[in-house]
């Protein structure tokens, strides 16, 4: 194979590239102009955590977030029942709290559609929330879609954990 | 049965190493297939460059290389002078088709010309000759826009050389919405996160993008202007935002939304005012691609399987466009409205293709598995996608014909979610 390398004389412009930060409320903390490219940098933040012990102790089946679905499947397995029942339970007990869902999917396909299939599922898991006594108004039904995946490998065990909906609660998001 | 494209029937072995520096990773451009008959034209070293920096005649032809539709004869130092009559029926008899002369002229103060004329060696005629005015930080810009003149003078079709492209690396656990110039080149970042990034779309001003951020902890559609960092959330309602597609006139999106239970379309305006809902399917509408024929194509699963289907902009009844195998998604449509590139899944394999309308002729341009995300070069004779290599995400081209492809890599990181922009101004 024939390399042509050609001569790299941007060090200069790129340092000159600036950069700029956002708080959450996703407004440039900074900028500055004058980047040879045209094009500022932003850095985005993140969130921090809930308060509730029952929703953390290992012993309490409150701190099972994730309902699991089969291949290409958008119904709760009757497996899953138990967990869906104590949550329901927990949400109508405490009005106050707000849960968001979040619906996973395997990485096969485009990323969109996958994103909408993750939604199929969150919807199903608030579906049967609500069924149960939650309300509505408590519950944000989301997709991460492919991702953000639990298990990166490409194999049939790790697509299974990435079909999943997650229930976090308020200040967990 | 689909035609599928041999796979590397032409293989032109050069390697660009392209070193993008300071806090970027090293992107390359590989070229691993080009047309059967490249035009041989020669692009000489301007004369008097030597006193730019840089050299914009590299570029030229690194750009015209790349096309896969030249072959480059070389003069070595030999410049040919803008404002001498070059002896053409030497140059034919040294293969030349095509002679491009040019000179690089100061105007002081930091001010250049780069002056140029494009001749045929066989008819001996003048193709056409331009000056563009620049300054010496300019060389690749004015690189390319030369580029783009001998692409149009030669081929007939505007070039595509002198554009920008959006994409985002992952490494580790960090997400970066990247710009660079169509070579790789100037990569610059425009937002850095830590949740993922999905779906950037280029305003038609090449100035803005649209894009679907996952920093709120679930997907909400951001407007961002690249030059200042100026972001705006276009749509954050109850549930999932997506896949913005920019009006042609630039003033609209649309939008996927889930506010009112699956996946839906709408429209709204640029500063996410005046939602309207586009169409009603008891399934998932997705991925809507607002195309200049007043069409709004998107992925649909109303008839079973995620299949293309087109509405027009203004509302009406969706009609299918994609009928061959069950997994048909991703649509884009080219400038010039005949041509569909999509994503289809051939026997477990996820590939890129173009429909012709007219025809419905269906080919597959690739012998990859895992491509996503395709988006046409703006003269529609490229198409941009990722797809997967050793492991990790990287984007290709392949010519509509799949006659020509192109890898871009970025050494240690994932690339995903490219988006080819307008031409720049």
């Amino acid at each position: 194979m024939n390399k042509l390398v050609l001569p790299a004389l941007l060090a200069v412009l790129l340092s000159a590239c600036s950069s700029t930060s956002t708080d959450t409320s996703a407004q440039p903390t900074s900028s500055s102009s004058g980047s040879s490219t045209g094009v500022a940098t932003v850095t985005t933040d993140s969130a921090a955590g809930s308060g509730i012990a029952a929703l953390t102790d290992p012993n309490n089946i409150l701190s099972k977030r994730s309902v699991y679905f089969d291949f290409d499947r958008y119904a709760i397995r009757s497996e899953a029942q138990p967990l869906v029942d104590a949550h329901a339970r927990f949400l109508s007990q405490n009005p106050q709290m707000k849960m968001l869902i979040q619906g996973n999917t395997d990485e096969r396909g485009s990323r969109e559609y996958n994103l909408a299939l993750g939604q199929k599922r969150a919807n199903a898991v608030k579906q049967a929330l609500v069924l149960l006594g939650a309300q509505d108004g408590q519950i944000e039904a989301v997709s991460l879609g492919e991702e953000k995946p639990r298990c990166t490998d490409s194999s049939e065990a790790c697509f299974a954990e990435n079909r999943r909906g997650d229930m976090l609660y308020s200040g967990e998001f | 049965m689909r035609p599928v494209l041999p796979a590397l029937r032409y293989l032109l072995a050069l390697v660009l190493s392209l070193l993008a520096v300071g806090a970027h990773a090293q992107l390359a451009i590989e070229i691993t297939g080009a047309g059967a008959n490249r035009f041989p034209v020669i692009i000489p070293v301007f004369e008097n460059e030597g006193q730019l920096p840089n050299s914009v005649t590299d570029v030229v032809r690194a750009d015209l290389q790349r096309s896969g539709l030249f072959r480059l004869i070389d003069l070595g130092a030999l410049a040919l002078p803008e404002a001498v009559m070059p002896d053409l029926p030497a140059l034919r008899h040294r293969g030349a088709d095509a002679v491009l002369s040019g000179s690089i002229v100061s105007l002081g103060n930091g001010r250049y010309e780069a002056r140029f004329r494009l001749f045929d060696t066989q008819t001996q005629l003048e193709l056409g000759a331009m000056a563009l005015p620049m300054l010496a930080a300019q060389h690749r810009l004015i690189g390319h826009r030369i580029a783009d003149f001998v692409y149009e003078q030669l081929t007939g079709q505007p070039g595509y050389f002198a554009t920008r492209i959006a994409y985002v690396v992952k490494s580790g656990a960090n997400f970066e919405l990247q710009i660079a110039d169509a070579d790789g080149m100037n990569a610059a970042t425009a937002l850095r996160s830590r949740e993922p990034i999905i779906s950037p779309a280029w305003a038609p001003d090449g100035e803005r993008l649209a894009y679907v951020s996952f920093e709120q902890k679930k997907p909400i559609v951001y407007v961002h202007t690249l030059a200042t960092g100026q972001r705006r959330v276009v749509a954050n309602f109850k549930g999932s935002n997506s896949a913005p597609s920019w009006s042609p006139d630039g003033n609209r999106l649309a939008v996927v939304l889930t506010k009112d239970g699956l996946s839906q379309l709408y429209v709204l305006n640029a500063d996410g005012s005046d939602v309207r809902r586009l169409a009603s399917s008891a399934g998932i509408d997705t991925e809507p691609f607002w195309g200049h024929d007043g069409h709004i194509y998107f992925t649909s699963d109303r008839g079973g399987s995620p299949q293309i289907y087109r509405i027009a902009a203004t509302g009406g009844s969706p009609q299918r466009v994609t009928f061959e195998g069950n997994y048909n998604v991703s649509p884009r449509l080219s400038a010039d409205g005949k041509l569909l590139a999509f994503i289809t899944r051939n026997t477990g394999r996820f590939q890129v293709a173009v429909q012709d309308l007219a025809t419905r002729q269906v080919t597959i341009l690739t012998d990859s598995s895992h491509d996503e995300s395709p988006s046409f070069a703006p003269n529609g004779r490229m198409i941009l996608y990722a797809t997967e290599s050793g492991g990790r995400g990287v984007l290709s081209a392949v010519s509509s014909d799949g006659q020509i492809r192109q890898r871009l890599t970025v050494q240690a990181a994932d690339v995903r979610e490219p988006a080819w922009g307008p031409s720049m101004r």
